[in-house]
């Protein structure tokens, strides 16, 4: 068996803290309704995975050693730490890309509804607006 | 037949007057639209005063988005037959007769003007033309179709492609990926040699730095869109 290092003490408490502080943080932005359920799932579990590890030193250096990080096993919770970022961060990029499409929909529509609103104006007032907004200027 | 001549315009308030006029004096039928992706000058009144039909996007959506609307446009309100032309006046109206007679006799459902299909070059800057090449060398091999010019905007579409692309049209600068994305849906593409003209008024949308981000998106989607079995599921439209 490889001699595994040990968690310090104090790395384990301050990781702890910190995760229970961004658990804490999450379920505020969602009880005051700045985050959506379903958006928060992940930053949840995020949470969760990294308080069992920092508090559960036992289990962090079992684990460290089975993945041969022998000399110091919170390396081991920066990795974990870092994956679930990038997992937010890939789920938000899909978000954003959706919304963004919805959004050129939206324009769209808006601008195909827009120009059936003007054609149905009676010609006189509409050709009359066209005098009045002479040389330049599209409406805004 | 009822038909439609598409034109995006960002900022062509020199070049999109001219352009109505050249669409009107080879077809006087045709219902001309332009779609004023939220430019900055007077290119909507222009259009308007030239006896076009406009709409105004409430914001910049690239050519891809622009163009789409007309799509929608045109597979609302029934048009069989849509023409697509810039609003910068590099494509002559003129040259339009046998684009429309390949669609209008059913030989494809797309055709393209190509500026590279005939004798005549194209006179571009050299690295422009080699990307050119590039993107047109990898669809004919994606399509298994010999096409020479990909980046064209000079397009006619019958009802089958309106349809297509009213549903679903690629973003940014669309054209490549729509070449392929016809392909996948089974739409018969073919080209016709066209001459283009230089650009008298306004610039490039692709140039500089943002050229080689434009390659590398577009080789990226091309690559990934062939692999997709149905280009994207349609959405209601």
């Amino acid at each position: 068996m490889i001699a595994a290092g040990q968690t310090p003490l104090a790395v384990s408490l301050a990781a702890t803290a910190a995760s229970l502080l961004l658990l804490f943080v999450v379920f505020e932005l969602i009880r005051s309704r700045r985050l959506r359920e379903r958006y928060a799932l992940l930053w949840v579990l995020t949470g969760l995975v990294l308080l069992v590890l920092s508090a559960w030193r036992g289990g962090l250096n079992q684990i460290a050693g089975w993945l041969g990080v022998s000399t110091y096993p919170p390396a081991v919770l920066f990795a974990v730490a870092l994956l679930f970022v990038l997992a937010v961060l890939l789920h938000y990029s899909t978000v954003i890309s959706k919304l963004a499409d919805q959004n050129v929909i939206l324009a769209q529509r808006v601008a195909l509804l827009e120009l059936e609103l003007t054609e149905r104006q009676p010609p006189a007032l509409s050709s009359l607006q066209s005098e009045v907004s002479a040389p330049v200027a599209p409406e805004s | 037949m009822k038909r439609i001549a598409i034109i995006p315009a960002f900022n062509e308030q020199g070049a999109i007057g001219g352009v109505i006029d050249e669409l009107v004096a080879f077809d006087p039928e045709v219902d001309v639209l332009v779609v004023d992706d939220a430019s900055h000058d007077a290119t909507a009144d222009r259009a308007r005063r030239h006896g076009a039909r406009v709409i105004t996007l409430p914001f910049n959506l690239g050519i891809g988005g622009a163009v789409q609307t007309g799509f929608r446009y045109a597979a609302q309100y029934g048009y069989e037959l849509a023409i697509r032309v810039d609003g910068d006046g590099q494509h002559d109206p003129g040259e339009l007769g046998p684009l429309i007679d390949i669609v209008v006799s059913g030989q494809a459902d797309v055709c393209v003007g190509s500026r590279f299909a005939g004798a005549e070059g194209y006179r571009s800057s050299a690295t422009r033309r080699v990307g050119i090449r590039i993107l047109a060398r990898t669809v004919s091999l994606l399509t298994a179709q010999r096409l020479t010019d990909t980046t064209s905007g000079f397009q006619v579409l019958n009802r089958r492609a309106i349809e297509l692309f009213a549903a679903d049209y690629p973003h940014d600068y669309p054209e490549v990926e729509a070449a392929v994305m016809a392909h996948k849906h089974r739409l018969r593409l073919a080209e016709a040699p066209v001459r283009m003209r230089e650009r008298t008024t306004g610039q490039s949308s692709i140039r500089g730095a943002l050229s080689v981000y434009y390659m590398a998106k577009v080789m990226l989607a091309i690559v990934i869109g062939s692999l997709r079995r149905k280009a994207t599921p349609l959405e209601d439209a």
